[in-house]
């Protein structure tokens, strides 16, 4: 793995341990400007850990990041909004950069929520949240973007037109994306290289290189590797969240 | 028609209520009440070295209280003991050194009352410029590190992540609780100064639907206190501090029906 210009982040056989417990060991990746990174594995395997490390946000690591970028767009795991706060979606839009309105509502029409504007963040339901939270990273323009598990608690068909989603973005913005999901079907053709955790690299490289894995198929069982080939086709329409269907 | 004195009162009342406002809605979006305690406590100490050395009041309460502060966060690296167990140690050790101190010190005639509870009467011309200078210095400050604090209140993972450097703007804006303690001890005294950063943000918060207006209305608030407080201070002959403190949780409880409507208008 040679560094070259196109890399954002790189993870050099880095760990990080709480309370004399390593949550993750030895994991080496790198993210690069235009490719979706997928890290998948079993809860506690360390997936969200890795994203933090890549992000800066654990310090006392053992290994190397180097990161060749700023601009960054998170969406975490976790994010919950304290009621002695009064928040609107506008307000959390602007949360950490100063946008224009027009970019504002531009990044809350891609995730579908620009109705949400002016709602108080606590009224939301989960699924809309998910959604503010995505457009949120993506308002920014990032370079690079670390979604964690971006969408949890959102319906079927909203999920397929958010993974769209987040592949156009990779696409016109030629950003790098670490994505996690511990839901192995939303590991779709889009991702260039996926990485297997289990507290270390059980295994990594195309999907399909992955789904052939032995490894990967004792952590997850002989089932696992089919779902992935199911999703290897791709969709040729999208349902929009009023209901209509467009073509790719 | 007023006094000097009153006026005097009115115009530091003033400038201190334009800082607690904002600086009161981050003490209650980061449940920082008891740590307001804590370094208003330790403000005790703080005059009482003033005395010791004859030193001005508000740089001494800035110091002491600040690295209170800095011992504390030191406190919480270094120990297992929760968060609440070492701001009530500090608050009460710190209160209680104080008050020994201020045993020794039976040569100096003391207003402990006048400490502990504001009195308008000792608002001198050179208390109004700190306050003036001190709370717009603290305002510039506030302002510059607005929005790495408050995108780390809302979430500090997304502040860090995007780069925003929040543990620096909590370093600084501990040192701008210690600083708006400093200059406000003479209006509201020491055991209500933490009352004056809480009441009125609360009361804010139950009007507001986001927090640029939270902001606008505690200060609101904190306004109306001041000047009612001081008022009937000088009506009834009732100490400054508790006499504001009161205006405010007036109008706490009157904001509470506005709740109540809002509460009705979802059902």
């Amino acid at each position: 793995m040679g560094s070259n210009n196109n890399t954002l982040v790189k993870l050099k056989n880095v760990g990080y341990h709480q309370n004399d417990k390593w949550l993750v060991k030895g994991v080496s990746l790198e993210v690069e400007k235009g490719k979706i990174v997928t890290l998948i594995g079993p809860n506690g395997s360390g997936k969200s850990t890795t994203a933090k490390i890549a992000l800066g946000i654990y310090k006392k690591i053992e290994g190397e990041v180097e990161k060749y970028t700023n601009k960054v767009g998170y969406v975490p795991q976790k994010v919950s909004i304290d009621w002695t706060l009064p928040l609107r979606v506008n307000d959390f839009m602007v949360l950490t950069e100063n946008l224009k309105d027009d970019a504002i509502n531009e990044a809350l029409s891609l995730t579908g929520v620009v109705h949400l504007k002016n709602k108080n963040l606590g009224n939301l339901s989960g699924g809309e949240f998910q959604r503010v939270l995505l457009a949120r990273a993506i308002s920014k323009k990032p370079e690079l973007l670390v979604l964690d598990e971006p969408v949890q608690g959102v319906d079927f068909t909203g999920e397929i037109a958010l993974y769209e989603l987040i592949k156009k973005i990779s696409d016109d913005l030629n950003c790098g994306i670490l994505l996690i999901s511990h839901d192995l079907h939303t590991v779709m053709s889009a991702t260039d290289h996926v990485v297997c955790l289990n507290g270390h690299v059980c295994c990594s490289g195309s999907p399909i290189d992955v789904a052939k894995n032995m490894e990967y198929k004792a952590l997850f069982g002989e089932q696992a590797s089919q779902i992935l080939s199911v999703y290897e086709h791709r969709h040729d329409h999208v349902h929009s969240s009023e209901g209509d269907i467009k073509k790719n | 028609m007023f006094d000097d004195f009153f006026i005097r009162a009115l115009i530091a009342g003033i400038g201190v209520a334009l800082v607690t406002g904002p600086l009161g809605c981050f003490v209650v979006w980061r449940r920082l009440s008891y740590f307001g305690d804590t370094l208003a406590h330790s403000a005790l100490l703080g005059v009482t070295i003033a005395y010791s050395f004859e030193l001005n009041i508000a740089v001494s309460v800035f110091l002491v209280s600040s690295i209170i502060a800095l011992f504390l966060i030191q406190l919480q690296k270094k120990t297992n003991l929760p968060g609440d167990a070492l701001l009530g140690l500090l608050a009460h050790s710190s209160l209680a050194v104080g008050l020994v101190v201020i045993g020794f010190l039976a040569f100096i005639r003391f207003d402990i009352m006048g400490l502990l509870f504001g009195d308008i009467l000792a608002v001198t011309v050179n208390d109004l410029i700190i306050i003036w200078f001190g709370g717009a210095l603290i305002l510039l400050v506030l302002k510059l590190i607005w929005k790495p604090l408050f995108a780390s209140t809302v979430n500090y993972e997304l502040a860090e992540a995007e780069g925003l450097n929040p543990d620096r703007a909590k370093a600084i804006f501990t040192i701008l609780m210690a600083a708006i303690i400093a200059i406000s001890i003479k209006m509201v005294g020491l055991l209500l100064i933490t009352g004056m950063l809480i009441i009125p943000a609360a009361m804010a918060r139950n009007i507001s639907d986001n927090p640029q207006k939270m902001v606008l209305f505690s200060i609101i608030g904190g306004l109306l206190s001041v000047i009612i407080g001081l008022f009937s201070s000088l009506e009834f002959n009732t100490a400054s501090g508790p006499s504001i403190i009161t205006a405010s949780l007036v109008l706490f409880i009157l904001s509470l029906l506005k709740i109540k409507q809002s509460i009705q208008l979802k059902n």
